[in-house]
């Protein structure tokens, strides 16, 4: 298995994925080594192998910015990988050599190559040693664009893997049927496998307790409904809509308390349009958060929006339906096509998710639904459906190419 | 002799558009949406007219010229007369036709098509009285058989139109209640003198309204040759079959490629081909023979789902909202004496409103999904929730009115 990261040096929920459907793949009885392309102190798996390409900082893992001081560089890059580890192409570069060299020695049966950052090497496995490739995409360049353009040379990499993959991974109906428009992949190539929520959700010792948000829970006793987001501030979230929504329903309703959790390039727009939009008092920024504090978050909002512009899957909004929140989705999260308790709207219908805030803060009947029904949904979507799902892929694809 | 009495249901609602909060003391109109959008009452009407309405009324119709021995018995709602009049005015003359002709009878029930029964025993009374005036005013007959809104019976229903001197009611002829008895006969409620009892012959009735193009069913297709035969065979259990369904079941629930209108044209002929067979109107099978037995309904039963009562309409903590934000306008509503207020709260005790709130099978995406306007339970709660805040405006500002 390719990836590019591993709780807890996650950034998203590509780690999380990844983590999980190991996991549940190896309970079925597969034997797993997993590439990353950083080396660090790891908690060590008993069920698979975690292999490091190179002796990067996990920090480091994608390449330093246009932007990054040199002063940095030096401090981060081990002196001895120096010169050749200063993009994410050269970290790419050594993760594909790092492949090579493994499986001269070693021969799986199948590759499966996680999202764009491993599929150079996934190709090198195909090509050079004819190893069955499945491609995962978690998310398309289209998607961490907006729906926009993006970047030309990832299009060309994520075009040559989903094209050269035996099969492909799609983590929803909406991402399928992106790759069949965008990539021209024949849809009968592709299957659709859902994410599902952390197994260790339910059991991990977590406690809410009131102190942590002392402010917001004197809110909430006051009567106020918290709205809250999480996740990476990019034009992908949708983030601006979200918060030009914000101003109208709290033009309508100045008892909700609007909570952005999570950082990104578009923190400063942001706060400087609430601003803008007069609502600054009603919107928290609380930076990136993790772990307790973020299911802190989840336990004290009300309401959990996922107003992405393009989402694959959403794993967020599971995690909010576990911690009780009602949640709006945009009918653009993949998310969506399996959770059907929701209120839905379209990312740029900014008055529609006024519309659908108000009318949960405004009635009790629709909260108490919204948050009961979706609590039974979630559930029926497990990692060990996951992990039979791609097995049966693994078979599909192994059997075509005359392995068994 | 044997007899079918086939009794239709001609009803559609008026639905209410995707109402925003922010129109909320802008703009009262609610029920007129815009003619492509999902909830415009009059497509949905002129469709439907197109493909149920008008070729079912012809079909009626030239039998009834052919075969002075076919009747037929209509049920039809003041809210679907109201859009009738304005979108389809010759479907209403055409039915006058047939009740001039004797061959046709009119049933009475609420005119909003309401579940006022359960709520509110004035407005109940006083929605059967306006549709009775209805009924009078345009066909120049008087009701003599009532019909609960969505069928829904118990004893003090019974009770209630005996005092109001009516000579039958209709109600499910579901097995729990039967038991070994057969609805092929006429009964009497528990506890009524006058009043018959005529109960539907669910099997024979659901065979057409329900599996006729059912490819997955044993019996398909059906033909007029096997359904005789059914007829004839469920005729050794008792004298009189009644078939009571839909209208729309004609060419909407079963479109006419299915053949569903050469079926009915074969087996009217058919049927009253052999000499003691013969079609009778409600009113006339009530007086066909005296009440076999006395039957009880303590508890309410509808004609709906498998469980027969009410859970589709008034089961969930929305649709007990919604009912009971609703009723508990009532006083202050008559009050304003604003017919346009009136008639606009009243078109909201419409049932089909709570049903489109149903959540009981919402993620199995079953029927009640296929038939609803709106995306979701929750959003049809939602426009209704904004729409009954628009109506209390209405009463503030009319109340502000009449003080001066």
């Amino acid at each position: 298995m390719l990836g590019w990261e591993l709780p807890p040096h996650n950034s998203g929920g590509l780690g999380i994925a990844c983590i999980n459907m190991a996991k549940a793949l190896a309970r079925e009885g597969a034997d797993i080594d997993f590439v990353l392309p950083y080396e660090t102190e790891h908690e060590t798996y008993d069920f698979m192998q975690v292999l490091s390409a190179t002796h990067l900082d996990p920090i480091y893992r994608y390449g330093g910015g246009a932007y990054e001081s040199l002063r940095l560089l030096e401090k981060i890059i081990p002196t001895n990988e120096k010169n050749k580890l200063v993009s994410i192409r050269d970290i790419q570069k050594t993760y594909s050599e790092f492949i090579e060299k493994y499986l001269m020695d070693f021969k799986p049966d199948l590759v499966h190559a996680h999202d764009w950052l491993t599929y150079e090497a996934g190709i090198l496995a195909k090509k050079n040693f004819d190893l069955p490739l499945v491609a995962h995409v978690h998310a398309t360049e289209f998607d961490r664009a907006g729906m926009r353009f993006g970047n030309p040379l990832i299009h060309e990499i994520e075009s040559e893997g989903l094209m050269l993959a035996d099969r492909i991974i799609a983590v929803s109906e909406a991402t399928k049927r992106l790759i069949h428009e965008k990539y021209h992949i024949p849809l009968n190539k592709i299957d659709v496998v859902y994410n599902s929520l952390d197994e260790n959700y339910d059991l991990n010792q977590y406690n809410f307790n009131n102190d942590s948000y002392q402010y917001l829970s004197k809110l909430k006793e006051a009567g106020y409904t918290i709205v809250s987001t999480v996740g990476r501030f990019t034009v992908q979230k949708g983030l601006q809509h979200l918060m030009r929504s914000a101003a109208r329903a709290i033009a309508k309703n100045p008892k909700i308390i609007f909570i952005f959790a999570g950082d990104g390039e578009e923190r400063n727009e942001l706060v400087q349009l609430s601003a803008d939009l007069g609502i600054s008092k009603n919107v928290i920024f609380t930076g990136f958060i993790r772990g307790k504090k973020l299911r802190d978050i989840y336990s004290i909002s009300d309401i959990f929006v996922m107003s992405s512009i393009s989402e694959p899957f959403g794993l967020t909004a599971l995690e909010a339906a576990h911690h009780a929140n009602a949640i709006i989705l945009t009918k653009q999260s993949g998310v969506s096509e399996v959770i059907w308790s929701a209120m839905k709207y379209d990312f740029w219908d900014e008055q529609k998710l006024a519309d659908e805030i108000l009318a949960i803060s405004n009635n009790p009947a629709l909260y108490q639904a919204l948050r009961d029904n979706v609590k039974n949904e979630y559930h029926r979507i497990s990692w060990n459906q996951v992990a039979k799902k791609c097995l049966k892929i693994y078979n599909k694809t192994m059997k075509h190419k005359g392995i068994n | 002799m044997r007899a079918i009495c086939l009794y239709l249901h001609i009803h559609q609602p008026i639905r209410y558009r995707e109402y925003s909060i922010f129109e909320v003391g802008n703009n009262s109109n609610y029920f007129n949406d815009d003619y492509y959008n999902r909830q415009s009452n009059e497509r949905i009407f002129r469709k439907v007219t197109e493909k149920s309405y008008r070729p079912m009324l012809d079909l009626l119709e030239k039998n009834m010229e052919k075969y002075p021995g076919f009747k037929v018995s209509l049920s039809i709602t003041g809210t679907w007369l109201d859009q009738a009049e304005k979108w389809a005015p010759e479907l209403i003359a055409q039915i006058k036709r047939m009740v001039d002709r004797g061959q046709a009878e009119i049933v009475g029930e609420t005119y909003y098509h309401s579940l006022a029964y359960f709520y509110n025993l004035d407005e109940f009374n006083a929605q059967v009285d306006l549709h009775t005036h209805k009924i009078q005013e345009i066909f120049g007959v008087t009701p003599k058989i009532f019909r609960n809104t969505e069928l829904a019976y118990n004893d003090s229903l019974a009770h209630w139109a005996e005092a109001k001197g009516y000579k039958g009611i209709l109600a499910e002829g579901w097995d729990k209640i039967l038991g070994w008895r057969s609805p092929n006969y006429v009964y009497r409620p528990a506890g009524c003198q006058n009043l018959k009892l005529l109960l539907k012959n669910y099997r024979l009735s659901d065979d057409i309204a329900f599996r006729f193009s059912n490819r997955d069913w044993s019996e398909w297709p059906l033909t007029v040759p096997k359904y005789h035969n059914w007829l004839d065979m469920d005729c050794l259990r008792g004298p009189l079959v009644n078939l009571f369904m839909d209208f729309e079941t004609f060419g909407e629930h079963q479109w006419a490629d299915t053949g569903i209108f050469d079926f009915m044209n074969t087996l009217i002929p058919a049927w009253l081909g052999e000499y003691e067979n013969k079609f009778v109107t409600v009113s006339e099978a009530c007086d066909l023979m005296p009440a076999s037995d006395e039957i009880s309904m303590p508890e309410t039963i509808t004609w709906a789902d498998t469980e027969r009562d009410l859970s589709a309409w008034l089961s969930n903590s929305l649709q007990s909202a919604a009912m009971n934000e609703i009723y508990a306008l009532r006083d202050q509503i008559l009050a304003t004496n604003d017919k346009d207020l009136i008639r606009d709260w009243r078109y909201l005790t419409t049932s089909d409103h709570p049903y489109s709130m149903c959540t009981k099978y919402w993620h199995d995406g079953d029927v009640h999904a296929y038939f609803s306007a709106y995306a979701s339970p929750y959003e049809s709660f939602m426009y209704f929730e904004n729409v009954l805040r628009d109506i209390e405006y209405r009463l503030s500002t009319s109340a502000e009115e009449n003080k001066f």
